[in-house]
Parts: structure tokens; sequence; C-alpha cells
């Protein structure tokens, strides 16, 4: 009794703040979760006119013939591989560059370089992958200008399936490392300075100091933040890998979300599309708990 | 002494090496955006052969004078402007009137309504039933089907919390206590006070739309209503100037000779607004990334 009366007097308290609550909530309950409970057409036949609701399940027949189509092993490749090449390549550089500018010892060189590399980051991805077709131009690009220059043929690289990972990868880094590497100057900022006084007490190199404080120092950071990747791993920045797709390289260049685009939004099989959707983002909670676990059990350092 | 002779040596060379690799690689970043500046005002002639790469050659303003005189790009810029305008406001004013009251210890329900926006970091229902959800709500080729659907996410809303959590709980005590209700509260002392993450979160939605194209790509069907960054698209990419860009060059060759100019304009043109916010966008957007690790 009194209870319930203690609440009613706590909601009547901050009625005010509940009516602010309102708009949010309604917002999220139609962009975010509506769209959620939509993903059941993966299981159904759904067409526009019977509406979600109304389509006949049919189980996981979508699934089914998205395992057995012929591009099936294609497409799966080409997302795991480019995933694992970014991995691999453009989440350890932010770290190397972290470290480096934190043994630059004129500040204002290394703010000159910080605001140097920070700057790609904004720019759009349109804009980046145009400079790409401008720069790589078979003709008139300046990459190819200058291979004909030391006396090779020009490369027709938009045209080549090969050169499609290299080319995404090397705009990754060149234009996200700058402010990835951030949170990891952040850490090494938060590093004790008593211990590296005392390793140069005690005769440590740079190198030295280096390998046994701040990298020891950003492993927590670097922990979070790989989990983070990896549980991100399928979720590859779809407008790029869509704006550097041409019919010529599509073997290399078509990975899940630009399946979905073009399945889903061009020839409007809405329910198969969002089925392969679906399977995307399962692998990826997957992969998020796993790492997640994995990380538990080796040093304590998790994100849920 | 000689040990440390040594050492010293080996961090000479450390300092070498780094200062050669750093300088190198801020050199990588500099140079392509460099390029696009004076090419934009080069003879795309001598573009082509290789001879500008350091300062520009036979300087032309033909580039700039197509652009500017063409109707379709400053459709592109108003239509963008207008779009990032609104993400900012409707995204700013959603994200605080979510944040603040969850940054409340005394709201009621405080842990479900955090875990309800939460959840929706981790799932989403994808391109698809998104894209479905457009066609119901009847906001296909509408300028909302580009504002609305990433207006604003948990990870703003979280970011506001967490500063809103930082404000001196004191203040509102003796606010509460002279009779000040919530509302008045918030306009009065808390908005005042937010002005840093407030910056923060309107940079982002501004940044975002300002960038962004797919939204416009699928949802929009009238080329009047296209973001600056989808006609970009149609002159970078896919090498096909819209309007009155190029219409009146006769030779093909002249025509892409031209385009190529217009080319690395329209970058210089597209890229410009942001540039100026620079300096905003560098301090708020790390400001932004330290305050969202702080507690995700």
């Amino acid at each position: 009794m009194k209870r319930s009366s203690g609440i009613g007097k706590r909601i009547q308290a901050n009625w005010e703040l509940y009516l602010l609550l309102l708009l949010p909530v309604a917002y999220f309950i139609i962009f975010r979760y509506w769209p959620m409970y939509g993903v059941t057409i993966a299981f159904k036949d759904f067409t526009p006119a019977k509406g979600i609701m109304d389509s006949p399940w049919i189980g996981l027949d979508h699934f089914m013939t998205f395992f057995h189509s012929y591009n099936f092993e294609q497409i799966i490749g080409n997302t795991i591989f480019l995933s694992l090449l970014l991995l691999a390549i453009a989440f350890p550089i932010p770290i190397i560059i972290a470290i480096m500018l934190n043994q630059v010892a004129n500040q204002k060189l290394k703010r000159f370089m910080q605001t140097s590399i920070y700057a790609p980051y904004f720019i759009s991805t349109v804009v980046l992958i145009g400079m790409v077709f401008v720069f790589l131009s078979p003709n008139s690009g300046i990459v190819n200008t200058i291979i004909v220059a030391l006396g090779g043929d020009p490369v027709l690289f938009m045209a080549k399936s090969e050169w499609f990972r290299p080319i995404y990868v090397f705009t990754e880094v060149w234009q996200n490392t700058g402010f990835a590497s951030i949170i990891y100057l952040a850490a090494l900022a938060g590093i004790d300075p008593h211990l590296h006084e005392a390793a140069v007490v005690d005769g440590a190199s740079k190198w030295q100091r280096i390998r046994h404080i701040d990298i020891p120092g950003i492993t927590p950071t670097i922990v979070i933040l790989f989990i983070l990747a990896v549980g991100n791993l399928m979720n590859i920045g779809f407008e790029k890998a869509f704006l550097m797709q041409t019919d010529i390289n599509v073997d290399a260049s078509e990975i899940i979300p630009t399946y979905v685009y073009k399945i889903g939004i061009q020839r409007g099989q809405y329910s198969f599309s969002a089925a392969i959707g679906l399977f995307n983002a399962l692998i990826n909670l997957v992969l998020l708990l796993i790492v997640n676990r994995t990380a538990k059990k080796l040093n304590g350092n998790s994100l849920f | 002494m000689f040990a440390r002779k040594r050492q010293s040596t080996g961090d000479l060379a450390f300092d070498i090496v780094n200062y050669t690799l750093l300088i190198g690689f801020t050199l990588m970043i500099l140079y392509p955006l460099y390029f696009i500046v004076i090419a934009s005002f080069s003879d795309p002639n001598r573009v082509n052969v290789g001879d500008v790469w350091l300062i520009p050659q036979s300087i032309t303003f033909e580039g700039y004078e197509r652009i500017f005189s063409d109707g379709a790009i400053w459709t592109g810029y108003r239509n963008s402007i207008l779009y990032a305008v609104l993400t900012a406001l409707i995204g700013t004013a959603l994200a605080i009137m979510a944040a603040y009251p969850l940054s409340r210890r005394d709201l009621l329900g405080r842990n479900f309504f955090m875990i309800f926006f939460a959840i929706t970091l981790f799932f989403s229902g994808g391109l698809i039933p998104t894209y479905l959800l457009m066609m119901k709500l009847n906001l296909m080729n509408t300028i909302w089907a580009v504002i609305l659907p990433s207006a604003v996410d948990a990870f703003v809303i979280i970011i506001a919390r967490t500063f809103f959590q930082g404000l001196p709980e004191e203040i509102r005590e003796a606010a509460s206590i002279d009779g000040c209700t919530n509302l008045r509260y918030i306009w009065s002392f808390v908005l005042p006070l937010s002005k840093p993450i407030i910056a923060v979160i309107v940079l982002f939605a501004v940044v975002r739309q300002w960038n962004g194209f797919f939204d416009a790509l699928i949802y929009l069907e009238d080329a009047d209503k296209y973001p600056l960054q989808l006609i970009l698209r149609n002159i970078l990419i896919e090498n096909q100037p819209s309007g009155n860009l190029v219409d009146d060059i006769q030779t093909a060759a002249e025509k892409q000779r031209i385009v190529e100019l217009i080319k690395y304009g329209v970058i210089i043109v597209a890229a410009l607004p942001l540039l100026i916010l620079y300096p905003f966008l560098q301090r708020y957007f790390v400001q932004g990334v330290f305050i969202g690790s702080v507690k995700g």
C-alpha cells in the first residue's frame, strides 16, 4: 500500500521527464523497433500488397535458397576475406601511428601531424572514391602518368578485380587511421609518467620503454576495440564497396551488403534479401560473443 | 658512461626513423588533397602529361566557372544544407529529450528506458525492413526519408547522458527546493551549461547528413531533391555530368578534358563547408570520442 503510493508519487514528481521521453521513445519504436519486427519477413513470403502481418510463413526457405545459390560461397568468401584483410592491416596501423606520435617531443610538429591525419575522416565516401577514380584513371590519372613515365603500361585499376581489395584497404587506412589513433593517444597519455621516469633512470631505451611500458599500458584499450572490430567484422562499410563496384570487378567486390541491396532494393525480392541481411547479422552476433568470451578468459578485459 | 652513450645513439636512431616514417605518412595523407587543389585550376592537358605535381600550371578557372553556373550543383548544395540543418535540429532535440531524463537517478524506470535505447546499438532491422517501413509510412520521395531514419541513434543519446550526469546535483536540488519545475530547470540551467555537448551532437549530425548519399539514392526520385553527394556521384563516379555542365562543348575529347577539370573543382566545392568547420569538427569530434569511450 505504502510502496505503491510511493511509486505514484515518484512518477508524479517527475512527470515532465516522462513527457520528454515520450517523443524519443515513439521515434525509436517507429524507426528502430518496427524494422526489427519487419525482419520476420525473412521467414515469410512477403508481398507489399499483403503486408508483413498477412504474408504467409514459409520457415527457412529463403535461407536455404541462399545457401544453395551458385554465388553463395563467392559472396561469403569476399565478405570474410575483405573483413580479415581490414582487421589485419587497418586495425593495427592506428595503434602503431599513435605510439610513434607519442614519441614526438616537438609539440608543434606533433599537433601539425595530428591535424593533418585527422582531416580525411571528414571527407565523404563519394568524394573519397571519386578521388580514387580520378587518380587511377587510365588516361588522365596521376598514378598511371607516373607508371607510363617509368616505362610501364597503364593499369585499368577500377576494372580489375585483383585491385579491388588493395584499393579498399588503402583508402580505409588513408581515411581512418588518424581518427582511430585518437583513442590510443588518449590511452598512452593516461599511462603513469613515473613508469617512464623510472625506466629512463634504469637506462631503458625508447624502444624498450615502448615495448615494456606503452604497449602493456594500452593493451586493455586494444582488446576492447578489437572486440568491437570483430563484432563488426561482417558489417563492412557498404557505401564504399557499392561505389567502387563496376560490372567488371564484381567477382571481388560483391559482398553481403551490396548483394542485399541488389536483390532487395533493385529487384524487389524483399523477403529473400531480408533473410540474407539477417543471416549476416547473426554471424556478427555469434562472433561478438565468442571474442568477448575469449578476451574475458585471457586477461579479464571484456565488454560485458 | 659507455652504456649511456650507446643508448643515446640507439634513441637517436629511433628518433630519425620515427620522424621519417611519420613525416612520410603525413605527406601520404596530405599530398592527394593538395594535388586536387592545384589540379582544379591547372590546364587539364598539363595535368594529364604529368606537368602538374607541385605548382599549378597554365592556370585556368574554367572548371570553377562551369561549376558556379551549373544549376544542379547549387540545387544539391541548397538541399544538402537544408537536410543537414533539419537533421541537426530534430536529432539534437530528440537526443536531449531522451538523454536528460536518463541522466536523472531519481527517474523511476531509468534502467528500463536505458535498455530500451541500448538494444538498438546491437540489433537493427537492417536495410530491407527499414526500406519497407519508409514505403509503409508514405515517406518515399520525400525529404523526410533522408532526414528521419538517421536523425538520432542510441550512441548519441548515451554520450549526452554521460555529459548530463556530470552536471552538479546540488544546483538541481537547490532549484527544486525553491520550487523550480523540471522543465524550467532544463531550460534555464541544463541547456546553457550543455553547449559543448550540443555542439558535439550537432556536428555529428551535420557531418553524417552532409556526407551521406545512400538514403537519398534509395528513397528520392526527383532530381531537384537530390543532395550534393548524389550529384557528385554522377559527376565523379558515374562520369555523367548533370545539367548544362558541358553540353555546349562540341568535340568529345574537349568535353572529356573539361570534365576532368570539373571533377577536381567539385571535390573542392563539396569539401569546402566541412573544411571551414574543420577547427570545430576536430575539437568537438575528439571530445565526443572521449565522452563516448568513458562509459559505453
